[in-house]
Formats: structure tokens, sequence, C-alpha cells
């Protein structure tokens, strides 16, 4: 899976977890963008996520990736480690 | 996204194929009866639902709250504890509308449980919840010992941890007159030794071990309900519960992967408390309580008992049956069979370990399954809503979700040898007491079957009553017996004038007061005892008027009783012991419930003059004038009072 697949998977996500399917969600995309999306949002769509691709986060990396783009990246890489 | 393979998934509930269209459909379908509507929001949450389909119903749930129909059972909860709880609420909400109980969830600010208990002026206290949950960790209970801590050391420190919780509970309880329930803390610190841990008085695990025990006895002690988590995660594994990135990064204690399992683990309690747990259940023979089917193979043929490993797995699933039938949930069975063959496979089977005494009803013949719990529902007096109903196949539980929504049906593993795991892990008879009464309640079941059979030969009601040679045991409320009262109000639907609930720390106070009458009577018939089975209390009227006049505030009778003119003569004591204490007339008040229809006309049945009619609400006021010397009759029994 390429990062633009995983970009896309994970935008369903967060317009799922944020209940807001006209959520448009990009690279940049970041938590600064959406009022819904809180602490408790937050984890939500890292667990999400993490169920969807099979994979853990550390939690360093869950602080390194600052918005959709680097939590894309961040997938694809652990998928291919995986 | 299903949480089917987590070891946190609800795995007993039938997968949530279809969620996102079902949710649709019901957040486009406004225009439902508020009846239909919350039927099919509780059919939904009646799935396997992963945390993030959890969430979504309970959002729906939510935006629908307006339209929740009046008489649907409500509690207000308070979530207080050390870690962050927020996660939890829509998880115990979806939980609680599985079991069809409407939950309001107020959460304590993070790190703040302790304040808010001590703080009279709290929004702990303003929120008014029904019950508390205290769900602290073990480090915010008690810090960490020194390692060279001697054993009376380590006791001393856990004593004060628990006297000091236990305090906290003792507050909360004057103050709020809510039901407590305390977790038992189950995330441990890791083990500093080893194996070799419990030899070391001051470890984290000798502690832990230590405060739990210590928990269970003050618990007990203070009438405390307990969230038993540390019991529940001993079985999953606490590292599947609890995810220590998460911890880390949000104060998690629970994964919100593991959220769904514990709020349906609390909601259990909840619903408990309200008395919506499961009372009967329902089996079906065939690849059920026996490999093969005996109308094919033959008694000979079906696979049971030593012999083989499928056969011992069979017999295990029915000792486990038979434990519950011993702890009081009544047990019957619905089979597709011929009758006769049916039972003899109970009577002839020699390594059948369920015997046909065990079970209060056996419905076997060719009719469909939810015509024969209905017929069942209606022998027992009981609502198919207590009902579980458990079959191997796949088609009749499909059925039987379709035609019965309300009765339970876990979704059985293939495997005999996971029936028992299936059973036990979905929680369905969650207990907030248990007293002598329900270890006999499976028995009186089964003798009621045969005071059935003689009812059916006896020419007319008076010689049939009269048959049964009754006594009527009345006495006021006795401490020993306030479990059991407490349980009967929170449970009893049907024969309930006002279904009123009340915690056993209420019930407490109505025995302390003067000014309340309490009645309790047992009784019991040429069949067997039948036990507590009814419960009056009456309190100075407040309607204003200048006579003096005590007012039935709760009424109500065990329906395994009903048909026998007891009323008659609960009300004979109850006339006679409000003219003792000096009132003129009784009140009775009827609150019409979706579930109390039977006793509507009771207190007209009785000789009550109706004195106002509430046209909206269906609630009727009566008044017994004890000026009368017009008493019941009693004859039909002996009655006595203590």
């Amino acid at each position: 899976m390429d990062v633009p697949d995983i970009q896309a998977s994970l935008a369903e996500i967060i317009r799922d977890v944020l209940d807001d399917p006209d959520f448009e969600v990009t690279p940049e995309t970041s938590a600064a963008d959406h009022s819904d999306w809180d602490s408790f949002s937050h984890i939500s769509i890292i667990v999400a996520a993490e169920m969807r691709f099979g994979i853990k986060f550390q939690t360093a990396e869950i602080e390194s990736a600052c918005n959709v783009g680097d939590f894309a990246a961040l997938i694809a890489r652990k998928c291919q480690a995986a | 996204m299903s949480g089917s393979h987590s070891p946190c998934s609800l795995h007993w509930l039938p997968p949530a194929d279809r969620f996102a269209a079902r949710v649709a459909e019901l957040r486009d379908r406004t225009d439902d009866d508020p009846e239909q509507r919350f039927a099919a929001l509780r059919a939904v949450a009646d799935h396997r639902l992963d945390f993030l389909e959890t969430r979504r119903l309970d959002r729906l749930l939510e935006e629908t709250a307006d339209t929740v129909p009046a008489d649907v059972p409500r509690l207000r909860l308070s979530l207080l504890g050390s870690a962050t709880l927020d996660h939890l609420v829509p998880a115990i909400r979806v939980a609680a509308l599985r079991r069809g109980l409407v939950v309001d969830v107020d959460v304590t600010p993070f790190g703040q449980w302790r304040q808010q208990i001590l703080d009279p002026e709290s929004a702990l206290y303003a929120f008014e919840p029904g019950c508390v949950l205290l769900a602290p960790d073990l480090s915010a209970l008690l810090s960490e010992l020194p390692l060279d801590a001697t054993a009376a050391e380590a006791a001393l420190a856990v004593d004060e941890a628990v006297d000091d919780l236990a305090q906290l509970w003792r507050m909360v309880r004057d103050r709020t007159g809510a039901a407590i329930l305390q977790e038992t803390p189950w995330l441990d610190a890791p083990p500093l030794y080893g194996h070799f841990e419990r030899h070391v008085p001051g470890s984290p695990g000798a502690v832990a071990r230590r405060l739990d025990r210590a928990l269970d006895e003050a618990a007990a002690k203070e009438g405390v309900l307990l969230l038993d988590l540390r019991s529940a995660v001993y079985g999953i594994g606490a590292h599947h519960v609890s995810d220590s990135a998460l911890w880390h990064h949000a104060k998690q204690a629970v994964s919100p992967l593991a959220a769904p399992w514990v709020g349906d683990h609390i909601a259990r309690i909840l619903a408990a408390i309200r008395g919506l747990s499961k009372k009967v259940l329902v089996l079906d023979l065939d690849n059920t309580l026996w490999g093969g089917v005996i109308g094919d193979d033959g008694l000979d043929g079906i696979v049971v008992g030593q012999g083989s490993a499928a056969g011992e797995a069979f017999a295990a699933f029915q000792r486990y049956l038979k434990r519950l039938g011993g702890r009081g949930v009544v047990l019957a069975v619905s089979s597709k069979n011929d009758r006769a063959v049916a039972r003899a496979a109970f009577t002839d089977h020699p390594e059948m370990v369920l015997r046909i005494d065990d079970f209060a009803s056996f419905e076997a013949d060719w009719n469909d399954k939810p015509a024969a719990l209905r017929r069942i529902a209606e022998e027992l007096s009981l609502g198919l809503d207590s009902f579980v109903f458990v079959d191997d196949n796949p088609a009749e539980r499909a059925l039987m979700r379709q035609i019965l929504p309300q009765v339970a049906v876990p979704e059985l593993p293939e495997a005999p040898e996971l029936y028992v795991r299936c059973l036990a892990d979905a929680g369905y008879f969650e207990a907030v007491s248990f007293t002598a009464e329900d270890t006999r309640r499976n028995a009186q079941y089964v003798a009621n079957r045969e005071r059935r059979e003689l009812e059916s030969s006896t020419q007319d009601i008076e010689s049939f009553l009269r048959d049964l040679r009754m006594t009527l045991q009345v006495s006021p409320f006795r401490s020993a017996d306030v479990p059991r009262i407490t349980q009967l109000i929170n449970k009893t639907n049907q024969f309930n004038m006002t279904t009123r609930r009340y915690t056993e720390a209420e019930v407490r106070g109505f025995m302390q007061d003067p000014k309340v009458l309490t009645f309790a009577a047992r009784l019991s018939d040429r069949f067997g005892d039948n036990g507590l089975t009814s419960v009056v209390i009456c309190r100075p009227s407040d309607d204003g008027r200048t006579e003096a006049g005590l007012e039935i505030d709760t009424w109500l009778m065990s329906c395994r009783i009903l048909g026998r003119r007891i009323e008659q003569a609960m009300l004979a004591v109850v006339a006679e012991k409000a003219s003792e204490a000096g009132a003129d007339v009784l009140l009775g008040r009827y609150r019409p419930t979706k579930k109390n229809g039977l006793v509507k006309e009771l207190y007209r049945n009785l000789g009550f003059e109706l004195r106002e009619i509430n046209n909206r609400t269906g609630e009727s006021t009566w008044a017994f004038p004890l000026s009368m010397p017009a008493r019941p009759a009693t004859d039909h029994l002996q009655l006595q009072y203590e």
C-alpha cells in the first residue's frame, strides 16, 4: 500500500471519528483544522489506524506525526518494516 | 473494521453486519414512533460493535435523546477515577442501551475524584447520581511501600488505605443515597521479584493482593458493590485491556479498543441495579446439550458424558447450567422434537447431568420457537425481556432475534467446549445480591409446575387454594431480609403498584423511620416454601388533607405467587397495623408502567374508592377508610404476624 492509498484510508478514518463526512483531508491537515479534533478524537484516530493497518505505534512516533502527510508516511514505513 | 479478532471483543454478540447502513437508516427515519425507534436503536446496540461503531451509535442516541419513550428505565451515573475515563462514556451508554436502559453519565474532571467527594458543593452532588462508580488506580489509593516493610506494616498501610476509601463511600452514600460501585484495581505495577513476589510483603504484587482482599471485606461490610475488573481482566490479559503507549500519551488506563468491553461490564451492573438482569435460560437440546440429533440417532447415539472429548464438553456445559440453576437462574427447554423422545433423554440416559426436574418448563414440539418462548413466559409469569435463548442453530437464533428482539440470544460458537465461556463472558445473570432464596428459586418454579397440575385437576379456585394449605408469615422488615427486599423492589415489574426503586441504604432508612410501616411476607404451602415474596411500605400521606392518612408508597409481590389471593391477606394485615398506628384512612396509588397493567384495578377490586385519576399519566389515587369494620377475608390461608 503506497502513501496516497494510506492517506485516503486515513481520511476515511478521520471523517468517521470526527463524524463529519464533508471534512476535506489533505496531507497538510492537522488537529488544528477541525474544532472537534480534541485529544480524545486524536487517540481514537490513532487506535483506529492501528486497527486498520495492523500496526502498533510507539509513544515517540505518536508525538512526531504533526499532520496527515507525516502520519501516512509513518504508517507506510511501519507497514514495510512489518 | 471490526473488533471481532480483538481479545476484548464482545464475542457473544452477533457480528455488526451493515452497521453503517443501519445507522444511516435510523438517522433518516425521524418520523418513526418513539418506541419503535428506541427498539431499533437497541437492536443495533445488540451487536459486536468496536469502539468506533460504539461512538457513532452513541452520537445517534444522543441526537435522539428527546425521543426516548418516557417509560424507558433511566439511571444517572457519576464516574470518578484517577485516569482518563471520558472515552468510556459512549461504551457505557451503548452497553446500557443494549439492555434497554438509558444512562446519563457525568465524569469527574481528571485528577479530582477525591476533592469532588469531599466538597459538598461539588458537581458530583449537583448531578444527583443514582449510582457512583469509583475507579481509582492502585497508586491513587496507596503509595509504594519500602521493600523491607514487614507483613504487619504492609497490612497496616493497606488497612489505612481501605478505611480511607470506606469513609469516602459513606460520605457519597450519605449525601446522595446512590448505589456505590467500586472498581477493583486491576492495573498492577510490573513485578520486581517474579515468582518470589508473594514472599515479599512490601512488593507491588503482594500489596496489590492484600488490597484486593481488604477491599472485598470492606465492600461487603459497607454494602458497596464491586465492579470486579481485576477478575474480568485476568481472563483476557491486562496488556490487551490497557495500552502503555496510550497510558503515557493520554492517561487512559483502558485502551479505546477495550472500552466497549469495559463499558459492557459496567452496564451489566447498572442493569442489575435496575432489575434488568436476565432470569430465565431457555435451552435447545440437539447439538446444544448433547451432540447429535436424538430423533435420528436415538438415545444411545447421542454424544454426552464420558467416552469422547465432545461428550465431556457437553457434560461440562450441562454441569455449568446446573450450577446456574442452583444459583437461581430458571432453566427451561425449547426443542423441536417429539416430546416423549426428548424427555427420555433426561430420564433414561445415564450420562445426562441435567435431569427432568431441573427444568421449570419443557417445550418440545414441532412449532416455532418464538411461540414456545411466549408460552414459557406465560407459564412462568416472567417477562420475555428476562429470557436468554441458547441454540446452536444459526437459523433459530436469527428467527428469535427477529421475532422477539427483547430475548438475549448469544452467538454460540461451533465447538461445544467453548459454550461455557460464551455464556459466562456474556454476563447475562449479573446480580447485586445473593440470598438463600435464590438457591431455591429454580426448584420453586419446578414445584409450580406441579401446582399447575393440581389446579387443572381441582374443580374451583376456592378449593384449589384451600388444598394448597398456605401459610403467610408477615413481619416488619428485618435486617437479615434487607438484601432480598431490595432485590424484589428493584426487580419486580408486574405486581408493582408504583414501581419505585430503592437502594439498600434507602430500605434501611425506612426501617429506622418510626413513621414508616414496613411489611415483608413469606408464603409457604404444601409444595414448599416460596420464600419472601411480598413487600409493602407505608408512609404518612402528604396529600394535604386533614385526616390522619397512611399512604402505600410501595406494594409489590413476586409473580410466582400471583393468583393465590395473597393481596387480600396483605391488605388485611396492613389495614390492621395502620389502624393501630392511628391512621383513619389508607391511601393507595397506582402508577402505570408498560408492565404493571395486571394491578391497574387492584385497589378497586380490594374495595378502595377512587379519589383521583390523572388522565394524562393514568396515575390514580385510591382510599380505603379504616373506620369501616370490613376487612378482606383471609380464611383461604393461615395468617401469622410476628
